[in-house]
């Protein structure tokens, strides 16, 4: 029963509504009514409310379930203590809460997140922050490859430096790396901004379809169609306000990074079709 | 999928024996089908440890004979060793088919291996004055406790748990493995190599032996050929970097280094954890933090690298 009270809920808070345009489109959320920014299921949680969790003995599936049990009993700040580099912690959280890992996680951390705002005080292995709708992940340290694949929305930092792939499938959000990066980054990235402070490995943003990627350091070489494009005090203004926000700089000036676009010249981007490809010839 | 481990103590001693069981079976998930131990001890002069096995674990379960048949095969590899000049110092049973012998020898190596594994069963897992070669079926903790590695001194180790995707679950197909012949070095592998068969063939040309179809074996026949052309350790990892084709990180050891490459992909997992006095590094962090459990700063070698220490 508990199941129907919430698709209720979430029909009288408009979350199912069709819009018929040749293509169905849902529209979960309107941007005009906050109160529809949460899920219906969301916890309502307190960020004065602080709990702390050790997990030193518990495994990574525990340690989601006590997270989550916290959340529904109102706790809005949450720290972690001992997380010990196991994999898959703070995963899947839906909704807005403080949560706070002091130590290090393991591969796919913070993974499928919608709203949280998370900070880790050690490193992250690979895949942190995988599928990100909304919501901020800081961390401190360093992290693995493949940081923030396919990442769709909020911010995505990492004070230190960061493997292969990062932002590999980019969706949009933001994802900055204090450091360097490895071989691929910003690999089929199609929507986004990523900024590197430190150096890029090779084949930056290789194959590319949109986005944009900002380094401060020297780029080892640019991937299929990765092609630099024109600083703009857009531009400018934007990355001295965002690394602001993260206790960040630029190491010679938001002014001096390089800024990378996709040249559109690969197939893809010719307008025709398959077959209309065959009429022309 | 598989796990890879390894670490050295520079300018000491430790426990390599326990150090290396607790990052294995730490990475068990990546790999249950086989572990394997590649320590580095103490070396007496003089003296070279011989690790052997006259069947597979999977034999002993079958058949009336083959316990004769190990009792048999054990005695023509004594009546071998014995014709060429080996001297037997002693002896230990690890298991019923596999077997340590500690031997003096000034011969040549590569002829009494080859003697050696010309008797039926019989596979050489290494021959070193430091190497000590361990593999079996079984978890970390499982081959440890059976061969009694828990109190085995050294200065570096390195290990892996496999998840058998390429060839057979045996311990012929399991790492690590010893660059026939050469004294001392071995290796563990995660990834594929897509040219094996082209190198194992030019290497077969050159007269190496291959005791499997596991592509992970090539790696440890490819390093030992570059280095008896005379290529250092790490000349020749950084041509392997170059010239093996697929997705791999490897880590070698030698008598008293340790060695690691990635593919310029970067496309398999290793993270590092170095101080001073000590290296560890493993395909996921909690391997490390086994050793460490205390929060340490850890980074993951970037694409094409190729990093040696000393112990």
């Amino acid at each position: 029963m508990a199941e129907l009270d919430q698709a209720h809920e979430s029909y009288e808070l408009g979350m199912h509504t069709e819009q018929l345009s040749g293509r169905t489109q849902q529209v979960f959320f309107s941007a005009e009514e906050s109160d529809n920014l949460v899920y219906p299921w969301a916890p309502k949680v307190d960020f004065d409310k602080h709990a702390e969790l050790d997990v030193e003995s518990l495994d990574q599936q525990t340690v989601n379930a006590e997270i989550r049990r916290l959340m529904q009993e109102g706790f809005g700040t949450i720290t972690v203590r001992n997380p010990g580099a196991k994999h898959s912690l703070g995963v899947g959280i839906l909704s807005r809460v403080n949560l706070h890992f002091d130590g290090s996680l393991g591969y796919f951390g913070c993974g499928l997140l919608d709203g949280p705002n998370v900070t880790v005080s050690g490193r992250v292995g690979w895949s942190c922050g995988e599928n990100m709708m909304a919501g901020t992940v800081l961390i401190e340290k360093n992290g693995g490859s493949t940081f923030g694949a396919a990442v769709r929305g909020g911010d995505l930092v990492c004070k230190g430096d960061v493997g292969s792939r990062t932002g590999i499938d980019q969706k949009g959000g933001t994802i900055i790396v204090g450091g360097r990066t490895g071989a691929f980054s910003g690999f089929m990235m199609q929507r986004g901004r990523m900024v590197i402070l430190g150096d890029a490995g090779k084949n930056l943003g290789d194959s590319m379809y949109d986005g944009t990627i900002y380094v401060g350091g020297k780029i080892a070489d640019l991937g299929v169609d990765a092609v630099e494009g024109e600083m703009t005090d857009l531009d400018r203004d934007w990355l001295t306000r965002k690394l602001a926000q993260y206790g960040l700089e630029a190491p010679n000036g938001a002014e001096n990074m390089i800024k990378i676009v996709s040249g559109k010249q690969l197939w893809n981007y010719d307008n025709l079709e398959p077959t209309e490809k065959k009429l022309v010839l | 999928m598989c796990g890879i481990a390894g670490l050295i103590h520079r300018g000491k001693s430790s426990n390599v024996g326990r150090e290396l069981t607790d990052m294995l079976q730490s990475l068990k998930h990546r790999g249950p089908d086989s572990t394997g131990f590649a320590l580095y001890g103490n070396p007496k002069s003089g003296e070279h440890v011989l690790r052997f096995k006259v069947a597979e674990q999977e034999d002993m379960r079958h058949g009336f004979k083959i316990h004769d048949q190990v009792i048999e095969r054990r005695a023509e590899v004594n009546r071998r060793l014995d014709e060429l000049g080996a001297r037997r110092i002693s002896e230990e049973e690890a298991t019923e088919y596999a077997f340590r012998y500690w031997i003096t020898f000034d011969g040549d190596m590569k002829k009494l291996a080859d003697y050696v594994e010309d008797v039926e069963g019989a596979e050489i897992l290494s021959i070193g004055n430091a190497l000590e070669l361990i593999k079996d079926l079984g978890d970390a903790t499982v081959v440890s406790d059976q061969y009694g590695l828990g109190e085995f001194g050294g200065t570096h180790a390195i290990g892996h748990t496999r998840m058998a995707t390429e060839s057979d679950v045996d311990i012929r197909s399991a790492h690590p493995y010893w660059a026939y012949p050469f004294n001392d070095i071995s290796v563990v592998h995660n990834g594929q190599l897509t040219n094996y068969w082209g190198f194992r063939r030019e290497m077969e040309r050159r007269g190496h032996r291959f005791v499997s179809n596991c592509d992970s074996e090539l790696i440890a026949v490819y390093l030992a050929d570059r280095m008896e052309r005379g290529a250092d350790l790490e000349d020749a990892m950084r041509r392997s970097v170059d010239e093996l084709d697929g997705v791999f990180t490897y880590v070698v050891a030698t008598a008293d280094k340790l060695g690691m490459a990635k593919d310029v992909m970067a496309a398999k997992p290793m993270v590092l954890y170095e101080s001073e006095d000590f290296v560890a590094l493993a395909s996921e962090e909690v391997a490390i933090r086994s050793v460490f459990p205390h929060e340490i700063d850890t980074y993951d070698p970037y694409e094409g690298e190729v990093m040696v220490w000393q112990s």
